[in-house]
């Protein structure tokens, strides 16, 4: 989505809109560069007191726009190889930070074993903007309704971060700490994500509710991802919810009630409720806090179902 | 789900031309990018101009101060309202062409008020837009908020705040002492309406509720002026009507309009949008400061904050119909939001929303509530679409209690030829019968419908206008010939002039050159707006045409030195009626020109009164989303009578547009406003417009009734396809669920929520 | 503030120009290159109407600095028709009055042309997802759609058959 930011931005917005002098003086004279490599990058950003990473700037020049003060430095962070990479390393799918979205439903082999993850990207706007948008802008951006971020968390992603002190790598989950915020440090930028390949009999899924088909922000979204038994009982379940709380959150209790079991109308009727019972809403010009609450339950149970049609299929 | 759309007429009964559909003139421009629209032209020295516009929904201006701003670099100019003159009222007209000078001036630049969020109050001409940018952040203003009111019954209440304390309340008696936010009342009145109601075996009443709506065109307002040294503005925009820039223009600055030239660039869409001024005058005046050319070129964001959308309605509507589905009687009022000015289109609204039937008995009153967001301008068949959205859901529920079909229902009440309408003339020959019929024998209409499916009919009326266009014929040495007119092409005039001078000149369409001409080049011509240009505009073509013609046979009298009367127009050739000497062609006459009088040329103007009304119907297939809400559009058919198609292709296109439209309208559009009145969703990601995923193909039925007023037999088909949609769809969901919805538009979130009161 | 030199391939030529490197492209491309057919419609990537083929991905050139495209390949609206003519996209348009105002046209055409250059036999479903990153007010998209596929369709009639 050009602005998975614009749900925040308007929180920022008031922050912003009366810069400190120094910010005011910056904005005429922004500067652009392009690292080639990280260690490149790493020193761009100690340097620059008001530098700031992009990867697609599908958000980051629509907030310019919208009148957020521009940075000293814009470091686009592209011409770094390792950062616009996508491959199988052994066990594992190593995602450049700025890999463009359209690149991922070009991998065969990641479509087919990770469907819902490949979806969740491809749902970040239109054709345009999946030449641009990346999993690594989607999630640092830190927007409540970024698409990816719950598909990234139901597969247990983690972010390899580069930075001043070297690179450290952190699970997906804990990347986004409140609307706009990210744990990331001064200086920090995220270099890749990586998932573990699924097991057998395991897959993923992601929905989410939009108004319209295409183009808009998600209302509601849901990641969710099982792995079955033979006889098609889940053996692990994990579900996670996106735009209904500041950050992504978690079903656990989708766990106590499907594990050990098959996906009966009931026990999916129980994940229902207990999805809508964990979402931390707000009403906004996208939706009401009761609409999301609903609708997260409508779509934790039709993501699972999804899954496990998958999984079972894997499986066979 | 693909539908095909049916071809009409590609072959009219007594036309050669007519009913064809070349490709069009100026299309070879705009599929290689070389068509100018109002932000392509760059001039040299120019400056880049931006304007301020105000934080607050209503406030008092207590002060501006441009003195820092003036002294930046590379400013040039700043202009507040202190350099425009105030107009008084005086304003003419009606419809889409209405306005008043007070508030046109006002709204173009505020003066002791600013009355809505993006209300203009100041704008400078800067070398760059940064430059311009930086100029507008040192302007400093000094408000006295003020509180402020959008809803309209909020609006009427007693304790509301008034935004003119000058606006008492037109059409009551007796006339109010105090001022209010009501600026006029409208009321058809016909028949006994309580003897109509007694008379009813069934009554159904409802209110309905509906948003704010932007017409949404794609090209953001842009305009360079540049005034010389003598004091005369050119000035390069798109819009609707060039002629209508200069003279609001030119008032608006206090001159005669044959100061201001105005250069019709390529429109990228209007649909009433653009038939106002907002940042022209505002260029000029900048320019004639600063000396230099000034370009202004909105942003997305302005233009939905400040231009023009079209007015949120409450609309409470009763109807009373016998056991056989005759129409008795019909009651209720209407408040439609004017935005910031008088002049919403809510007159239009009453008249329209019941158009299509003959009912003897009406009491409908109209209120124009102003309020504190952007002047409504005339938005696609304006104030009738949120009033049928009512009248036709209420028709759907009379029909459902009586056990009709809704397609019945409408053929017992329809209107026809001599038939007094409930606005007042009686219809000449209507095809609205028509339209119905071409529905219901539609396929769609009796496809089967799946589960959580729904089928919905509406229908809609539209006047179109006439009124004042020039155009000039001129044939050019090889026997080809120019059409100038002062119609701005927003898709496919060109095409449907050129058509119609080939049928009456007897060339090839290709051999025509259609040009929209500026202000100094063809005669005064009214705005493209109404559905008016085919019509009007087409009459004044066709005139020039017959006078070229009998100027030709003229000439070839002449040459062959006998009685004019003698000579025929055939096929584009002079035939002599004995068939004795060789006929002459355009190319021979004019190559022999010099010889028989000079160059061939004439012109015409018209004042066209005899607009055929138009009408339509249609019907949605919808699904719903029973968890969700989501209503998906499964199928879409819409019958409109054109009177005469001249380029069917472009009628469809008209109609599926429309209809569009009406979708968008329907299911996701609004104006979302804050708690202090500002617009949270002023771009295309949050103001919902239907993207292609989000539609069927739209099938088209064109029906084709004659109008009597054109000599083909032209109506206008503009605008009335945007009417039924919403009802439609309404009507659609209904069928698929059980539920009325009476809130426009019909998110998810409605329909979920009216699922949940509902019980499912 | 001085201006930075930028290098690349536009339309299949070379071509240089200078911009500010808080410029979009597309700014750049209208008002420094004076390539007008591409088209402003928001500026925040949610019409289209900029559509540029970068590096062979569609792109909105409101949503690229312009200091971006040293080295890259950009194709616009200006370079689809070639000394043989129009492009099949510009000739169905043109037979399909697939255009009203046409100030979306430029953009729908280059995405319509991304779209055939990677799915040469694209279903009705797959064009209406490719292009909903295009706003058009006028048309509904029917007769969008339709000129898609008929393009489609003409140029897998010209190329051989495989």
């Amino acid at each position: 989505m050009p602005a998975t930011l614009r749900a925040v931005l308007r929180g920022l917005e008031s922050a912003l809109s009366s810069p400190p002098e120094e910010e005011l003086r910056v904005r005429f004279a922004m500067r652009y560069v392009a690292p080639t490599s990280i260690e490149e990058a790493v020193s761009v950003l100690d340097g620059a007191v008001a530098a700031q990473v992009y990867a697609g700037a599908t958000d980051f020049i629509p907030q310019l726009r919208m009148g957020r003060p521009e940075p000293g430095v814009a470091v686009d962070l592209k011409r770094i190889d390792r950062l616009t990479d996508l491959r199988r390393e052994g066990n594992t799918w190593v995602i450049g930070a700025a890999t463009p979205s359209a690149r991922l439903a070009e991998e065969d082999d990641l479509v087919a074993e990770l469907p819902g993850l490949v979806e969740a990207a491809g749902l970040i706007g239109s054709d345009q903007i999946q030449s641009r948008a990346s999993l690594g802008g989607n999630l640092c951006n830190a927007s409540p309704a970024a698409d990816s971020v719950p598909a990234m968390v139901v597969n247990d992603g983690r972010a390899v971060i580069a930075g001043p002190g070297g690179m450290r790598t952190i699970p997906v989950a804990s990347v986004v700490t409140g609307p706009g915020t990210t744990s990331l440090a001064s200086g920090e930028f995220l270099v890749e994500l990586v998932f573990d390949r699924p097991p057998p009999q395991t897959a993923d899924a992601y929905l989410r509710f939009i108004p319209r088909t295409e183009m808009d922000i998600a209302v509601v979204g849901a990641g969710a991802r099982l792995t079955l038994d033979e006889a098609g009982r889940c053996q692990e379940v994990s579900v996670a919810l996106g735009a209904v709380a500041p950050t992504v959150v978690m079903v656990p209790a989708a766990e106590d009630i499907l594990v050990g079991h098959t996906l009966t109308d009931d026990a999916l009727k129980r994940v229902a409720a207990e999805a809508s019972a964990v979402c931390n809403p707000i009403d906004d010009k996208r939706g009401t806090k009761a609409y999301r609450r609903q609708v997260a339950g409508v779509l934790a149970v039709r993501a699972l179902k999804l899954a496990a049609d998958r999984a079972a299929r894997t499986g066979s | 789900m693909t539908v095909t759309a049916t071809p009409t007429t590609d072959s009219q009964p007594g036309y050669k031309w007519v009913g064809t559909r070349p490709v069009r003139h100026d299309g070879l421009d705009k599929v290689t990018g070389r068509a100018r629209y109002g932000a392509d032209l760059n001039l040299p020295g120019m400056l880049i101009g931006a304007v301020l516009r105000s934080p607050h929904a209503h406030a008092r201006i207590l002060s501006i101060d441009t003195s820092a701003a003036q002294a930046m670099e590379g400013v040039k100019a700043v202009v507040t309202g202190a350099d425009f003159p105030m107009l008084e009222s005086g304003g003419e007209g009606s419809g889409e062409e209405y306005y008043d000078p007070r508030d046109l001036c006002r709204n173009v630049m505020a003066r002791d008020k600013v009355l809505y969020e993006g209300h203009a109050l100041a704008a400078v001409a800067a070398t760059s837009r940064r430059e311009a940018l930086a100029a507008l952040a040192a302007i400093e203003v000094d408000y006295d908020v003020l509180p402020h009111v959008l809803d309209v019954s909020e609006a009427m209440a007693p304790d509301a705040p008034i935004l003119h304390d000058d606006l008492i309340t037109e059409g009551v008696d007796p006339i109010p002492d105090e001022p209010s936010n009501v600026a006029s009342r409208y009321v058809i009145d016909r028949g006994d309406i309580e003897k109509g109601f007694a008379e009813a075996d069934v009554i159904v009443e409802r209110e309905f509720v509906t948003q704010p709506v932007h017409q949404g065109y794609i090209e953001p307002h842009a305009v360079v002026a540049d005034v010389g040294e003598d004091g005369k503005a050119t000035v390069f925009c798109s819009s609707q009507g060039h002629f209508m820039v200069r003279s609001h223009t030119a008032e608006l600055l206090g001159w005669e309009p044959s100061r201001v030239k105005v250069i019709p660039a390529e429109i990228g869409g209007g649909f009433g949008g653009k038939t106002t001024v907002y940042v022209e005058p505002v260029a000029a005046r900048l320019s004639q400061k600063a000396g230099r050319p000034v370009k202004i070129v909105m942003t997305r964001d302005e233009v939905f904050r400040a231009t023009g959308p079209t007015s949120g309605s409450k609309i409470r509507l009763k109807v009373g119909a016998t056991r056989d589905g005759r129409l008795t009687a019909v009651e209720g009022s209407m408040a439609y939001q004017a935005g910031a000015f008088k002049g919403s289109p809510v007159s239009l609204g009453c008249m329209c929303a019941f158009a299509p039937y003959a009912i003897e008995n009406v009491l409908l009153e109209g209120l124009d509530v102003v309020v504190n967001m952007p002047k409504v301008a005339a938005y696609r068949a304006p104030g009738a679409p949120m009033a049928s959205f009512a009248s036709e859901t209420l028709l759907d529920e009379v029909a459902e209690q009586l056990g009709i079909d809704p397609l019945e229902l409408r053929l017992r009440n329809a209107a026809e030829e001599g038939v007094r309408s409930v606005y007042g003339p009686v219809y000449k020959r209507i095809g609205f019968k028509e339209t119905v019929e071409a529905v219901r024998d539609h396929p769609q209409y009796s496809t089967e419908l799946g589960p959580n499916q729904g089928r919905g009919v509406a229908s809609g009326f539209w006047f179109n206008f006439g009124g004042s266009s020039s155009a000039t014929v001129h044939i050019n040495e090889d026997g080809s010939a120019s059409v100038l007119t002062g119609s701005p092409d927003i898709g496919g005039s060109r095409a449907s002039m050129a058509l119609m001078a080939a049928e009456e000149l007897g060339i090839d369409v290709y051999d025509i050159t259609p040009i929209v001409s500026d202000t100094e080049s063809v005669g005064y011509t009214e705005v493209t707006g109404g559905s008016r240009v085919t019509h009007a505009t087409g009459m004044a073509v066709i005139d020039a045409c017959r006078k070229v013609v009998t100027d030709l046979r003229a000439r070839a009298a002449k040459v062959w030195d006998v009685d004019v009367e003698e000579v025929e127009w055939v096929d584009g050739r002079a035939q002599h009626v004995s068939g004795d000497r060789a006929p002459m062609t355009t190319r021979d006459l004019a190559a022999g020109a010099a010889g028989t009088g000079g160059p061939i040329t004439a012109s015409a103007a018209v004042n066209a009164r005899g607009a055929g009304v138009a009408f339509s119907t249609q019907v949605c297939d919808v699904e719903v989303d029973p968890e969700t809400g989501a209503v998906t559009i499964l199928r879409y058919m819409t019958a409109q009578d054109a009177g005469r198609a001249i380029h069917p292709s472009y009628v469809e296109g008209q109609m599926q547009g429309g209809v569009a439209q009406g979708i968008g309208w329907a299911l996701n559009e609004e104006y979302i406003f804050d708690t202090g009145g500002t617009m949270e969703n002023p771009g295309f990601l949050d103001y919902r417009m239907p993207v292609a995923s989000d539609l069927p193909m739209i099938d088209t039925v064109i029906v084709e009734v004659p109008n009597p007023g054109h000599p083909y037999g032209v109506r206008g088909v503009g605008e009335v396809g945007i009417v039924p949609p919403m009802a439609a769809v309404a009507n659609a969901i209904h069928d698929a669920t059980g539920l009325r919805m009476s809130e426009l538009p019909m998110s998810p979130v409605k329909v979920l929520e009216a699922i949940g009161a509902n019980g499912g | 503030m001085s201006r930075t030199h930028v290098t690349c391939t536009i339309n299949g030529d070379p071509a240089e120009f200078l911009c500010e490197e808080d410029q979009t492209l597309l700014d750049t491309l209208r008002d420094v290159v004076g390539l007008m057919g591409v088209k402003e419609g928001c500026a925040t990537g949610d019409c289209g109407a900029c559509s540029v083929i970068l590096n062979g991905r569609l792109n909105c050139s409101c949503l690229v600095f312009a200091p971006e495209a040293e080295g890259a390949t950009i194709e616009t609206v200006e370079g689809m028709a070639g000394p043989d003519g129009l492009h099949p996209l510009q000739e169905t348009f043109l037979e399909g009055a697939a255009l009203q105002c046409g100030i979306c046209t430029p953009g729908f055409l280059v995405a319509g042309k991304a779209l055939l250059d990677r799915n040469p036999d694209p279903t009705e479903e797959e064009v209406r997802y490719a292009v909903a990153g295009n706003l058009c007010r006028c048309t509904g998209y029917d007769k969008i759609v339709r000129s898609i596929l008929d393009a489609a369709d003409r140029m897998g009639e010209a190329a051989p058959a495989s």
